[in-house]
């Protein structure tokens, strides 16, 4: 466990808490990012892209002042991002939502649907990883 | 203020936070996420701790936000009404997981990470409007 950062988890993940309650609180709507950003790319409404522009924007922001002890990683196969991306766009679309939408909002909604989401892609990344990380030798 | 200029500031708002959230937290690093899919190796467990700080704070602003009958921008909250368990919800989900343990983002950290420049995430993000799309097309129940 020689990268675990618990303090800039907690304070990071506490302030992705405050933002989802603020959207609630002022929009009534859940903070769930694949449900913004399927909802961005086929209804109307400037909402949803000023959230996600305001994603990129906040973390920028952070990274700009605050630049990152991490080397960005280089050489990993473009091919599987690609269909890394495709499958998480597909699986969140059927799911209904991701790691903000089911894992933070839903969990904190206690619903039950987001439990069982949130553990079913959890038991399936590490799945995942083992296979590509260890029986493929994938490195990353 | 009118109430969509309301909700349009409250959405840039809240996704600032989120980003930086995300970029404090190094979520927007998926060597990271790896780290902590990873079980069987160096296991990493920082992301359970993010999560953990998410619901704390929002399980409780969310029990004195719902408590209003409205939000302050809109007529109602837009939450699910689902309740129900079924298999569309767990291949989906699994489906997703499958994906985010590839490459070490899920959505929120693939469109944060796009600040860096990263051609990776720019071909992530891409696949996942792909994806979007072929759901649409190709699943989505026929409504």
């Amino acid at each position: 466990m020689a990268n675990f950062t618990p303090v800039s988890a907690l304070i990071g993940g506490a302030l992705i808490g405050a933002s989802a309650s603020l959207l609630l609180w002022l929009t009534g709507r859940i903070a769930g990012v694949s449900g913004i950003m399927h909802g961005a790319l086929r209804e109307r409404g400037a909402w949803r892209w000023l959230f996600l522009a305001g994603l990129i924007a906040g973390a920028g922001a952070w990274l700009w002042l605050a630049p990152p002890a991490f080397v960005a990683r280089s050489g990993f196969p473009l091919p599987l991002v690609l269909l890394a991306g495709v499958l998480v766009g597909f699986g969140t679309a059927q799911g209904g939502g991701c790691t903000s939408g089911h894992g933070v909002c839903g969990i904190s909604r206690l619903s039950v649907r987001s439990i069982a989401a949130t553990l079913t892609f959890m038991v399936a990344g590490m799945i995942s990883v083992f296979v590509f990380r260890h029986l493929l030798g994938v490195a990353s | 203020m009118t109430p969509a200029a309301g909700r349009n500031a409250g959405a840039l708002a809240a996704g600032l936070l989120f980003g930086t959230g995300l970029a404090i937290s190094q979520m927007v690093n998926p060597r990271k996420i790896l780290d902590f899919l990873d079980v069987t190796g160096d296991w990493d467990p920082s992301l359970a701790l993010v999560m953990a700080g998410a619901v704390g704070v929002a399980m409780l602003a969310f029990r004195f936000v719902l408590k209003r009958g409205q939000p302050l921008f809109d007529g109602e909250f837009h939450l699910s009404r689902l309740t129900k368990v079924d298999l569309r919800l767990l291949v989906g989900s699994a489906i997703f997981g499958l994906g985010w343990g590839i490459g070490g983002y899920c959505p929120g950290p693939g469109i944060a990470a796009l600040s860096t420049g990263s051609v990776e995430a720019l071909v992530f993000v891409a696949g996942m409007a792909l994806g979007s799309f072929l759901y649409r097309r190709l699943a989505a129940p026929r409504s």
